[in-house]
């Protein structure tokens, strides 16, 4: 186990260490100190290694990771993996804002609550809240999968793409052109392997599907909002 | 009453037959006059509007009228300014961006860059056609909302990626083959709004790197996703700086809205560069009156954005890049008078490799339009194959000769703005000064703060009372 202190080391030479690893590292743990919410740890990672955040971070943490899996124990601040392209995120408390923002894939696990705006723009990333998330949540979301075991917010899924959204408990509103679907096996599959990845108990049956009506896919009098 | 035209006395007028028959005697008429206000393009704009029931898009930038480097014009030298020789004195050009915090600036040997505009909006061998230009130039490219083609990064020795609001196509691997970084807050064509590409232009290759399904009308978001402010920013500066080891610069760009305000918060958010966008610089689309009614001409961003810089000991430490209506040599000259250190150029470089050439003609008519007024860049049946993804259209722009049409011309304009600054006694572009200037109009010389010619004054000069 690698052990970095933030107390003692400057941001950069642990950005530095942890994205200089490869493939064939065999430094795979790593576990970083007294992150104290500072913003952009472990940012920007492209090995297959493993890296515990012990305590709270700022802004960004895990942004655009690659490979890697990174545990927060604590909570996280703004835009927390935001446009991770693959490797998993867990954090063990709440998220702020902007949560997996544009990711493109992987998988990020959030236990505690997300706020607002929660796989915004995602673009093929997976996220699964086992709280609940705040307003415009998967605003604009193309790809992907948003699973919310608890509730959602205003405007859930505004102006969404081809995103697949899953809630269980109570949605505040649907936003422009998101609509709820029918639940069918194929769902229900992809459901299930999501929640035993993201270590969730929750059952698959009693989640609800929504989705895009597809109306504001071309500009037209009728669907101006 | 007037009487019957038949009963009209005969006059030494030849009569021509089928002409209406002028009544003498009726009393004079008012003359039809054309209202200044109504239009014939209002009109048939609020008919089309009636028609369709739907805003008009189109690409470009403005197109009305407005104060602009014209205005403007070099004193030169005289008994009292020694000018350097022609043709043989030194008149350097080469400009260096991103000196503030980035460990590798960009070295440019000219001050005009290639702005960005997106694979999508534009061809491959469109976008392949800028990066060969620019390179032989020894000048920068600039990616767009679409991502990073492999044809531009592979033809543009020096290439800036743009972050922008909807991220299509962002990813590490590509961030870290950026010569540089623009984080694209706004651009002069919309200030405040976000980008579309519609649906026509959306292929299976342009689909899959935005993400999106393909031959939908795609919209991309008026702002970033996951930071909101300037203070956010500053922490998203950090992240693109922490993932690229603090190598390449960042520049922001901004529309031209609030120039003193949005440059005075670039800097502090800690941008290496501050790329400003006026009204005139073109969008591949967006709504019509958001093109001619948003943001404000770029000679009037340009002294608040150097007040800015100035007010805060930043100019020069920071570099400022605009662009918006930029075509010879003359404007990029005037445009680093008024304290900017280099330009770039959008639509001229779309019109140098071919765009709207009157050779379409018969094409251009086809399509409604006429050769110069083509702006519907959004429908992809563009004949000059430059905005389009249609395979048979794109095939008619070589990106080789392309790319030496716009080496050409980038080469004329540097040797334009040469020809001024040796007039001027200056040893090099960047040495020219506003002092150089005085304006042809008095809208002119309140927002390029130089004297209206012949006077030492102009609207709002510290000092004067009116």
């Amino acid at each position: 186990m690698q052990t970095i202190d933030l107390a003692q080391t400057e941001l950069s030479a642990l950005n530095e260490s942890l994205q200089a690893q490869t493939a064939t590292t065999n430094e795979t743990a790593w576990q970083v100190l007294n992150p104290k919410g500072a913003h952009a740890i472990a940012c920007g990672l492209d090995a297959p290694i493993e890296v515990t955040v012990k305590g709270s971070t700022g802004y960004y943490c895990a942004g655009m990771n690659k490979q890697a899996t990174i545990q927060i124990d604590g909570s996280a601040g703004p835009g927390v993996a935001e446009n991770m392209m693959s490797g998993t995120v867990v954090i063990e408390g709440d998220a702020s804002q902007y949560a997996g923002a544009t990711g493109h894939g992987g998988l990020l696990v959030i236990k505690g609550n997300a706020s607002s705006r929660c796989g915004i723009a995602m673009k093929g990333i997976d996220i699964v809240v086992h709280g609940n998330i705040g307003h415009m949540s998967a605003f604009m979301a193309q790809s992907g999968t948003l699973v919310v075991c608890g509730d959602a917010g205003e405007a859930l899924g505004d102006s969404l793409y081809e995103a697949l959204i899953f809630v269980r408990g109570s949605v505040k509103s649907l936003g422009a052109d998101c609509v709820e679907k029918e639940m069918r096996p194929e769902h229900i599959a992809l459901l299930q392997d999501l929640l035993d990845r993201a270590g969730c108990d929750a059952k698959p049956e009693e989640f609800r599907r929504y989705g895009s009506a597809r109306k504001l896919y071309h500009f037209d009098i009728d669907n101006a909002y | 009453m007037a009487r019957p035209a038949s009963s009209i006395t005969s006059t030494s007028t030849t009569r021509i037959e089928g002409w209406p028959v002028k009544d003498e005697t009726a009393p004079p008429r008012t003359t039809p006059i054309q209202s200044a206000t109504f239009t014939d393009p209002i009109n048939a704009e609020i008919r089309r509007a009636a028609a369709t029931g739907i805003y008009d898009i189109r690409g470009g930038g403005a197109k009305r009228k407005v104060p602009h480097f014209d205005d403007l014009l070099f004193l030169g030298a005289s008994i009292s300014r020694y000018p350097l020789e022609g043709y043989r004195e030194k008149c350097d050009t080469s400009v260096t961006l991103g000196t503030r915090f980035a460990k590798n600036p960009i070295e440019l040997d000219i001050p005009i860059t290639i702005a960005g505009m997106s694979f999508g909006a534009l061809s491959g061998p469109a976008k392949e056609a800028l990066g060969r230009g620019a390179t032989l130039a020894g000048t920068s490219t600039t990616t767009g909302d679409g991502g990073m083609t492999p044809e531009e990064r592979g033809h543009s020795d020096k290439l800036v990626y743009q972050y922008l609001p909807s991220r299509y196509g962002m990813n590490p691997d590509d961030l870290r083959r950026a010569d540089a970084i623009e984080i694209v807050v706004g651009q002069g064509a919309k200030p405040g709004g976000g980008g579309m590409l519609l649906g026509q232009k959306i292929t299976d290759r342009v689909a899959d790197m935005r993400n999106l399904p393909k031959g939908i009308d795609q919209r991309s978001s008026c702002r970033h996703p996951d930071w909101t402010g300037p203070d956010d920013l500053e922490i998203k500066i950090l992240e693109l700086r922490e993932i690229t080891g603090w190598t390449v610069p960042i520049y922001i760009k901004v529309g031209g809205a609030r120039p003193y305000f949005d440059t005075t918060l670039a800097v502090k958010a800690g941008a290496d560069v501050v790329v400003l966008d006026g009204m005139q610089g073109g969008t591949a689309a967006t709504q019509d009156v958001f093109i001619e009614h948003v943001g404000q001409p770029i000679l009037a961003c340009i002294p608040e954005a150097v007040r800015a810089l100035q007010d805060l000991g930043m100019h020069r430490e920071v570099q400022l890049v605009v662009s918006g209506g930029i075509r010879t040599g003359a404007d990029v000259a005037k445009a680093l008078a008024l304290g900017a250190d280099a330009t770039a150029i959008g639509t001229a470089a779309l019109i140098a490799l071919g765009d709207n050439d009157p050779k379409w003609e018969a094409e251009y008519n086809a399509l409604g339009t006429t050769a110069g007024a083509y702006d519907d860049w959004h429908e992809g049946n563009d004949p000059a194959g430059i905005t389009t993804q249609d395979p048979d259209l794109m095939a008619r722009l070589d990106p080789v000769e392309g790319g030496r049409r716009l080496r050409n011309y980038l080469n004329v304009m540097t040797l334009e703005a040469q020809t001024i600054a040796r007039a001027c006694g200056k040893s090099h572009v960047l040495n020219l000064e506003p002092e150089d200037l005085c304006a042809l109009t008095m809208e002119a010389a309140a927002m390029a703060k130089v004297p209206l010619a012949g006077t030492d004054w102009y609207p709002g000069k510290p000092g004067t009372t009116f």
